[in-house]
């Protein structure tokens, strides 16, 4: 039988459902036999293949740069999965969207800048009006809340999808956590 | 002496079960260990049958009924589990959740929560609705509690149990649809109320992370509502 090849995708998140994956610990030897890990922030692959199996996002949309590769990624997954509390409700990063972009912008850059003072004109993507949940931009096929979902929860989701069912995570995790 | 009690039966979810005559629905319901989710329904103050979550289908009647405020009555046949049902109840929910801005993660009331709650126990993966993301006011002014409107679902207890138990009646709404909100005294910060007596009960009758106690970090605001069935009690014996 050959591998499932899975994908993860960080975009505005603070890295914490990453961790949760990786709180796996052993199990992810376990699951090494399976699947073929083809895209992540934690291996070295700078383009995404053209087809993955399964797709965990975390992260909400929140930049022209997140937008791009939302997109993309969907167009090359066959099942995508918002994974954590900010790619399915938007979260922590939407607690910006009650102030202007130039407002978050003049915070972060110029405000609170001990030195040197400016905003980004390049190399940073530009944000977008709002930061939304993913399935707001592209249509997601599974949803795993929480912030983050536990290692236990994440292996559940993805044992259950490697096996062909759609899992069902009602008692095991919630907005929050 | 006291009238003597009528007592009818009903079926409830294909079980035959009995109550009082002037009881309600989820009063039977609940009383036959059958769970009817509800939010802005507590014991120990009048039902208002404001959220819409307890509606139940009951035959030959085309309209749902909230059960919080729907009378028993004899040979009544009430359905409180249908696809219709649940699909009403996620409906409610995803409304409630794209109304205000309500971030579970970093939630004073975060695993205390009853908004929280039924999203899980009602299989609430994800909002369909688009967030609002509208611009609401905390108000701290008061010496010890809290009032913050992100968190707010207008169930209206903390209204009532400072009009029915407390007797203050410093809490009310204002505005209509989507612009209300609950207001102390004439819409006034909450520290420069007169009519408060800071009992606290508000804080405790709140389901969500509205209604709290200052000082309080993320998850630490664990609600204690379980003394106002007994409050209620003393004062009708009184």
């Amino acid at each position: 039988m050959s591998k499932a090849k899975v994908a993860t995708v960080w975009l505005d998140g603070c890295s914490g459902c990453h961790m949760s994956f990786l709180d796996m610990d052993e199990r992810l030897a376990g699951l090494a036999s399976k699947i073929d890990l083809v895209y992540s922030p934690l291996v070295d692959t700078k383009d995404f293949p053209e087809m993955a199996d399964v797709t965990l996002v975390e992260g909400a949309v929140s930049s022209t740069d997140d937008l791009e590769k939302i997109r993309k990624v969907r167009a090359h997954t066959r099942i995508l999965v918002s994974l954590g509390d900010c790619a399915v409700t938007s979260n922590v990063p939407a607690m910006r969207n009650r102030f202007p972009v130039q407002a978050v912008m003049d915070r972060a850059y110029r405000e609170n800048a001990q030195l040197n003072p400016q905003t980004p004109a390049e190399v940073v993507p530009a944000l977008l009006g709002k930061s939304i949940p993913v399935h707001e931009v592209v249509a997601v096929d599974v949803f795993i809340p929480g912030c983050p979902p536990s290692a236990d929860t994440i292996h559940f989701a993805v044992s259950e999808l490697l096996e062909g069912r759609v899992p069902d995570l009602s008692s095991r995790t919630r907005f929050g956590i | 002496m006291a009238a003597p009690v009528k007592v009818v039966t009903l079926c409830i979810d294909g079980r035959d079960v009995s109550g009082r005559e002037g009881e309600t629905v989820l009063e039977v319901a609940r009383q036959s260990g059958i769970e009817i989710p509800t939010l802005c329904h507590m014991d120990g103050l009048e039902p208002v049958g404001a959220c819409r979550l307890c509606l139940v289908e009951v035959t030959g009647q085309a309209r749902l009924q909230p059960a919080c405020v729907t009378q028993v009555s004899e040979g009544m046949q009430v359905a409180t589990v249908t696809d219709r049902l649940r699909t009403y109840r996620r409906m409610i929910l995803e409304m409630l959740f794209s109304e205000r801005n309500h971030v579970c993660s970093v939630c004073v009331s975060n695993g205390h929560c009853e908004l929280q709650d039924l999203a899980q126990s009602e299989g609430l993966t994800h909002i369909g609705l688009r967030y609002r993301y509208p611009t609401l006011s905390v108000d701290a002014s008061h010496e010890r509690y809290v009032i913050d409107h992100n968190r707010c679902v207008l169930c209206t207890r903390c209204v009532r149990v400072c009009d029915e138990i407390e007797g203050a009646h410093t809490w009310d709404v204002m505005a209509r649809g989507i612009d209300s909100q609950v207001i102390t005294d004439l819409a006034e910060p909450w520290g420069h109320s007169d009519s408060c007596t800071s009992c606290g009960k508000c804080v405790h009758v709140c389901p969500t992370g509205a209604i709290v106690e200052k000082g309080k970090s993320v998850a630490e605001m664990a609600k204690r509502a379980k003394f106002l069935p007994y409050l209620s009690m003393m004062r009708e014996e009184w």
